[in-house]
């Protein structure tokens, strides 16, 4: 977590002295060994999730037909090429569900993502404030809950925003509705997840843009007979730039394709596509179709991936 | 810099933290809740946690959580740490933009296409999900985070300590072990405990690739959740919070500890 942020702000590759590890084998294994893996079980990966996507379902194990196999050698597998169908993603166009997924679950991120900002900015800049002494505790504070288990912060908001949960109860006894609030299998239970459970990738990215920042620029412009929310939109926000991009990016994208929260606190009435591809694998076992969704989400996602991967060559080029 | 620190600035924060604390901590309360009602107060007990461990399921998830997290977050810590090397040591070679992509990508991908594509892996190179899936699952999503940790410290490292002892006539490899890996080990540690606690957390890759026998207990917790809220569950939650607070402390207190002695050695070696 730390991390993130710090490779975020942070500097590096001084630039390259002759390598000072050895030369040949043991240069080239240090290499090959971490590029071999992420090859193998990060990138060939995602070729069968397209290869499979193209494939039909079937009733056997695994439920789908073979496509491109070299069992038959080279003829076969251009033979399988001609026979390569899209079937799977014409189905995803015709049914609005899948559609309607999609554009919900951007538009759920892209709300959670400002809502976090909100929530995020004022916490990050009180940190940057602080006391120097105190800092570290504080951004100690701000990584301790997320060492905790995901699932776990989701489920502890289940019992508070229960119908008949502490936070109804709260409200119910201090007579601010007299009614219960229906908050739980909603969209604002799913928002309320989203910023809780993601807050802490928006405040260290934050926090560690405001914290280099010259604060004698603001008293210089309020010298200068600047009132403080001039200063801010003027000086301040657009100096934290780069840790409100990061922090943006590092929620919305994993938002977007977000499982838990929608399954547990939206119920079955909300519709996002981490939940619409579980539910194909595991309910219907509809592996084509799965494999499709997740190829479109992944291409959905592509161009703000790019900006994260640059945002962070960004920060590391500044950071010489 | 104190006078800056306003009242808005406080309350923000400590508006901020309320937040993020008071439902860990309502959770933790609950679990000692002897009604049967996760939400209605009914005095305190500690018979969740009693039939917590009679619970033999959960036993057996527990069991296999933590293998699979300690296995894989040390194979991370190792994979971690030769990409975090690759990444800011080797700066020109054939593919450097498609390795760290590889390795910058995982820290955004939704778990839900990790999770299915390794599975579709294994079932394509006829592996048997299970035991063995999961935790290579969890090697290959843990690395990257690994990788970041060792990233930010080997770049604020000072080269200069190793072209020391090469000028001196330390092979290469040695002066890895001797200067480099000292210097860098803080962050593999907190690596390593960072990849065994997203093992440890992880539900939406472990279900894809795990098989029956190797439950994980973020699983077990989770199909629990699905039929309610139990305060059984908020017991098995407490005590993986406890574990993992208690963990983050050590490591802090060791983290200390270390610093202390650091600035100790220097003065002493400023009057030797």
């Amino acid at each position: 977590m730390t991390n993130i942020a710090a490779t975020a702000s942070s500097s590096t590759e001084t630039a390259a002295v002759p390598t000072t590890l050895a030369k040949g084998f043991v240069n080239r294994l240090v290499i090959i060994i971490p590029y071999l893996w992420l090859l193998f079980l990060f990138l060939v990966p995602f070729i069968i999730v397209f290869k499979i996507s193209l494939s039909q379902t079937a009733i056997s194990m695994p439920p789908y037909t073979p496509v491109l196999d070299f069992k038959d050698g080279v003829s076969g597998f251009l033979a399988g090429f001609r026979e390569l169908n899209f079937d799977n993603y014409i189905w995803l166009t015709q049914d609005a569900l899948y559609f309607n997924a999609y554009v919900t679950s951007l538009i759920i991120a892209a709300i959670s993502t400002i809502l976090t900002l909100i929530v995020g900015y004022p916490i990050a800049y009180g940190m940057a404030r602080a006391p120097a002494t105190i800092r570290p505790t504080l951004l100690m504070l701000v990584i301790l809950p997320f060492w905790t288990s995901f699932l776990i912060r989701v489920y502890a908001w289940i019992g508070i925003l229960k119908p008949e949960g502490l936070l109804n109860q709260v409200l119910l006894a201090t007579g601010l509705v007299s009614q219960p609030l229906v908050i739980l299998n909603t969209y604002t239970a799913i928002f309320i997840g989203i910023v809780y459970s993601y807050l802490p990738f928006m405040v260290l990215p934050l926090y560690s843009s405001l914290e280099k920042m010259d604060y004698s620029l603001i008293e210089a412009a309020q010298d200068l007979g600047c009132p403080p929310t001039v200063a801010f939109w003027k000086i301040t926000f657009p100096l934290s730039l780069p840790g409100v991009v990061a922090g943006c990016l590092l929620v919305f994208i994993p938002a977007v394709g977000e499982f838990v929260i929608p399954d547990l606190l939206g119920g079955s009435q909300t519709l996002m596509i981490g939940k619409t591809l579980w539910n194909e694998f595991f309910s219907n076992r509809d592996w084509p179709v799965s494999s499709a969704v997740a190829v479109i989400l992944l291409l959905v996602l592509t161009i703000p991936i790019m900006f994260f991967q640059q945002a962070q060559a960004k920060a590391q080029e500044q950071g010489r | 810099m104190n006078s800056t620190w306003s009242r808005f600035n406080i309350s923000s924060i400590v508006l901020g933290f309320a937040f993020l604390y008071l439902p860990i901590v309502l959770l933790i309360v609950f679990s000692f809740n002897e009604s049967k009602l996760v939400t209605v107060w009914g005095g305190f007990s500690t018979k969740w946690y009693v039939s917590l461990f009679h619970n033999q399921g959960l036993m057996d998830a527990t069991w296999v959580t933590a293998r699979v997290g300690v296995i894989s977050a040390t194979v991370a810590t190792v994979l971690g740490t030769l990409a975090a090397i690759t990444l800011t040591r080797y700066t020109r070679f054939r593919g450097r933009v498609l390795f760290s992509g590889m390795v910058f990508a995982p820290l955004v991908m939704p778990e839900v296409i990790t999770g299915l594509s390794l599975l579709l892996l294994f079932v394509a190179v006829g592996l048997d999900r299970g035991f063995v899936t999961v935790t290579l699952a969890h090697i290959t999503f843990t690395m990257c985070f690994v990788a970041v940790v060792v990233q930010s410290r080997l770049v604020s490292f000072d080269r200069s300590l190793e072209e020391a002892a090469m000028d001196l006539g330390a092979p290469p490899v040695k002066t890895f072990f001797q200067i480099t890996l000292p210097v860098i080990l803080p962050a593999i540690i907190s690596g390593w405990m960072l990849a065994f606690t997203l093992s440890l957390d992880d539900l939406v890759i472990a279900s894809f690739t795990s098989g029956p026998g190797a439950t994980t207990l973020p699983m077990k917790i989770y199909s629990q959740v699905r039929l309610g809220v139990t305060p059984e569950i908020n017991a098995a939650c407490t005590i993986l919070i406890a574990v993992v607070a208690i963990g983050v402390i050590i490591a802090s207190i060791a983290n200390k500890r270390r610093e202390v002695q650091r600035q100790l050695d220097e003065q002493a070696a400023q009057r030797g």
